[in-house]
């Protein structure tokens, strides 16, 4: 019966979508569902949103997270000009060498120049949060399932522990992190940041901002990506019809 | 084109019978694939996906070579090279993301091209080499994937790495000193890296040379059809070209579409986030998963939780995940209906959606921990997986009543008084 090998299929290929969702611990919490503006098939990045977000990462985040893919030429997409991405990466010093008589040597960072890491090494960096490594934030949204809006309720989701459960030392409640108890102290709080656009800095804004900019510091190319992905899903549909015209036509004798 | 009188092909194009005379490659394409090789005439689009596994085999390739130029085998780079393909390298986003996609519907293809030959009977006489060199090539392509898995130097790759060639400890005496040998090391490590990029480099053309065997194969006797019997007269069969170039050329379009949705819209639907966490051979990752076409196998391997005999829990479920693709190669003797196609066969093709509901099932458990209820019904899918190729289908042969086989392939399409004496 054709019918019944079409209704198999077509459940076939639904049952492989729902495989995405793998390895998934029972306790996890959902996090909250925001509607971004980079998600769906139009979705762009918020410039503004996503320069607020780095003037939190870089006065919040950056003093325990690296950002080891994002070098300071990519920031040039999100709006900032040549002049004000140099004048940035100017701000900080990095490590270089060896120079002519064999020594290392400081210098100012250049647009080439990866974001320096706060911390020389994982031991370092172990070392001075207590044991507990601070993961670096470039992946960050595409290394946990549902990222940004993973990240953005991790922001906004520390709370008061249930009454009858007990602290573990030098741990905070949170309700969306897996196990609940998560080692980074509270990042964000009201007016922590004074937007240089002047914009109100609460926590949902500020975790909402953040967002924005670590999701496109995961993928640059995003808005290249849904933008030719709609030319091309648009000619191979046409193409594809054009293909299924002509095969009609070829088979018209056949029949 | 037209024949001269010796039947050899004549060709107007001046250039083209300077090439044919020195070289035939124009008839050869055309005996191969063109006008000159007869199809039958009732093919459906279950017949579209062997043409969509070759093509899916040359975009691996293609996208492959060319991520390869970018790519570094060693631990210490090998994630930073692949960020560097994903925001540096033109275009490098879609190489990477074509490349990762593509094998997933490479498998989708051929798992339905394998579900295809199941129903119709396409791996009966004469075609059970055909048939078994399509095992082999599903072997290699599960090789391959396993190894290009592990080359992006995630959680999931290092972890996977460990898991899979732990397995192979499970083998008496020799397993330990296999595993070391496997690793180049006492762990997974640089060695492990690096010699599982040449061999995932190679194997895609081992691949293509299989394939090679199994088109010389299938042009022995021609494709199968969906009626399952053979061709009786010219009548039943069409010239390839142009009518299942064209038809193939519609299901690539099809195709191409699905891959693009997946490319630039889900690029990691199908992918795990725990692999863009660079690996750390300290921290284990809560849920080790390999990608979706292998969860069946893995649900397979971990359903086996008690001894056997003399015979280990873990080596009973290595036995049995290997063994659940080495009942594929005794398929054609293991099934005894005289019957192809399973449009004949009425109890054998309930039973056939059962095994497609099996794998699926078999699937969803492996992407689950092995707690629970999980654990039963892994050992019940597992059971009916192996029930089914060994019991079942040997004994459906002997005992099933077919329905009555029509006369030839034309006669449904073309009426009776098509298949009355044919003028051969």
């Amino acid at each position: 019966m054709p019918r019944l090998s079409a209704v198999g299929a077509a459940a076939l290929i639904l049952a492989t979508g729902a495989f995405g969702d793998v390895g998934h611990a029972a306790e996890e919490v959902e996090p909250i569902a925001v509607s971004w503006p980079h998600d769906g098939v139009f979705g762009t990045f918020d410039r503004p949103a996503a320069q607020r977000g780095f003037q939190v990462y870089r006065e919040v985040c950056s003093a325990c997270h690296g950002l080891d893919y994002v070098v300071f030429r990519n920031l040039a997409a999100l709006g900032f000009s040549e002049e004000q991405v140099r004048a940035l990466a100017a701000e900080y010093t990095v490590t270089d060498g060896p120079d002519d008589t064999g020594e290392m040597f400081e210098r100012a960072a250049t647009p080439a120049d990866p974001i320096p890491p706060p911390y020389p090494n994982p031991q370092a960096a172990r070392a001075a949060n207590g044991g507990a490594l601070p993961p670096e934030l470039s992946l960050i949204t595409k290394a946990r399932a549902n990222g940004s809006d993973y990240l953005f309720s991790l922001m906004v989701g520390y709370e008061e522990p249930p009454p009858d459960v007990e602290a573990p030392e030098g741990m905070y409640y949170n309700a969306y992190f897996p196990g609940h108890w998560i080692a980074m102290p509270p990042p964000l709080q009201e007016g922590i940041v004074a937007y240089a656009d002047g914009t109100e800095a609460t926590v949902p804004q500020m975790a909402a901002d953040l967002t924005s900019f670590l999701t496109w510091a995961g993928e640059p190319t995003l808005e290249a990506r849904k933008q030719s992905g709609l030319k091309v899903v648009l000619f191979l549909i046409v193409l594809t019809g054009l293909c299924y015209a002509t095969m009609r036509r070829v088979w018209a004798d056949a029949h | 084109m037209s024949a001269s009188p010796s039947g050899r092909p004549e060709y107007s194009n001046a250039v083209v019978r300077w090439i044919e005379y020195r070289l035939p490659v124009f008839s050869a394409a055309n005996e191969f694939m063109g006008t000159e090789y007869p199809a039958p005439r009732n093919l459906n689009y279950w017949w579209n996906f062997g043409s969509l596994a070759g093509i899916a085999l040359v975009l691996q390739i293609l996208t492959g070579i060319v991520l390869a130029m970018h790519y570094t085998p060693h631990v210490d780079y090998a994630f930073q090279s692949v960020e560097h393909i994903m925001r540096n390298v033109n275009f490098g986003w879609l190489l990477r993301y074509a490349h990762a996609n593509g094998a997933s519907l490479f498998f989708i293809v051929v798992y339905i091209h394998l579900f295809r030959g199941l129903y119709y009977g396409s791996y009966k006489a004469p075609r059970e080499l055909l048939w078994m060199l399509g095992v082999v090539i599903l072997l290699l392509m599960m090789a391959t994937a396993f190894m290009g898995y592990v080359l992006p130097w995630g959680q999931m790759s290092f972890w996977a790495a460990t898991v899979i060639t732990n397995l192979f400890s499970a083998i008496p005496l020799v397993g330990e000193g296999i595993v070391t040998w496997l690793w180049g090391g006492f762990s997974v490590d640089n060695p492990t890296l690096v010699r599982f990029y040449a061999l995932h480099y190679l194997l895609p053309f081992v691949i293509v040379g299989v394939v090679v065997l199994h088109l010389l194969a299938l042009h022995q006797h021609g494709s199968n059809n969906p009626l399952g019997i053979d061709k009786k007269s010219p009548k039943d069969s069409l010239p390839f070209h142009p009518y299942y170039t064209v038809k193939d050329l519609f299901g690539l379009g099809v195709f191409m579409i699905v891959l693009a949705m997946f490319v630039f819209y889900a690029p990691n639907l199908l992918g795990h986030p725990d692999n863009y966490i660079p690996a750390n051979p300290l921290q284990t990752p809560p849920h080790i998963v390999p990608e979706w076409y292998f969860l069946p196998y893995y649900a397979i391997l971990r359903a086996i939780t008690f001894d056997v005999l003399f015979i280990p829990a873990k080596l009973l479920g290595v036995i049995l995940m290997f063994g659940s693709i080495i009942v594929l190669f005794f398929l054609p003797w293991l099934d005894t209906s005289p019957v192809r196609s399973s449009r004949f066969r009425p109890v054998y093709k309930w039973f056939f959606w059962v095994l497609v509901a099996d794998c699926v099932l078999l699937g969803y458990l492996g992407a689950h921990p092995p707690e629970g209820s999980y654990v039963l019904m892994a050992q019940i899918g597992t059971a009916y997986y192996f029930f089914h190729f060994l019991i079942l289908l040997p004994l459906l042969g002997k005992l099933e009543r077919p329905r009555p086989l029509p006369r030839s392939i034309s006669e449904p399409v073309l009426g009776p008084a098509s298949s009355a004496t044919p003028a051969e």
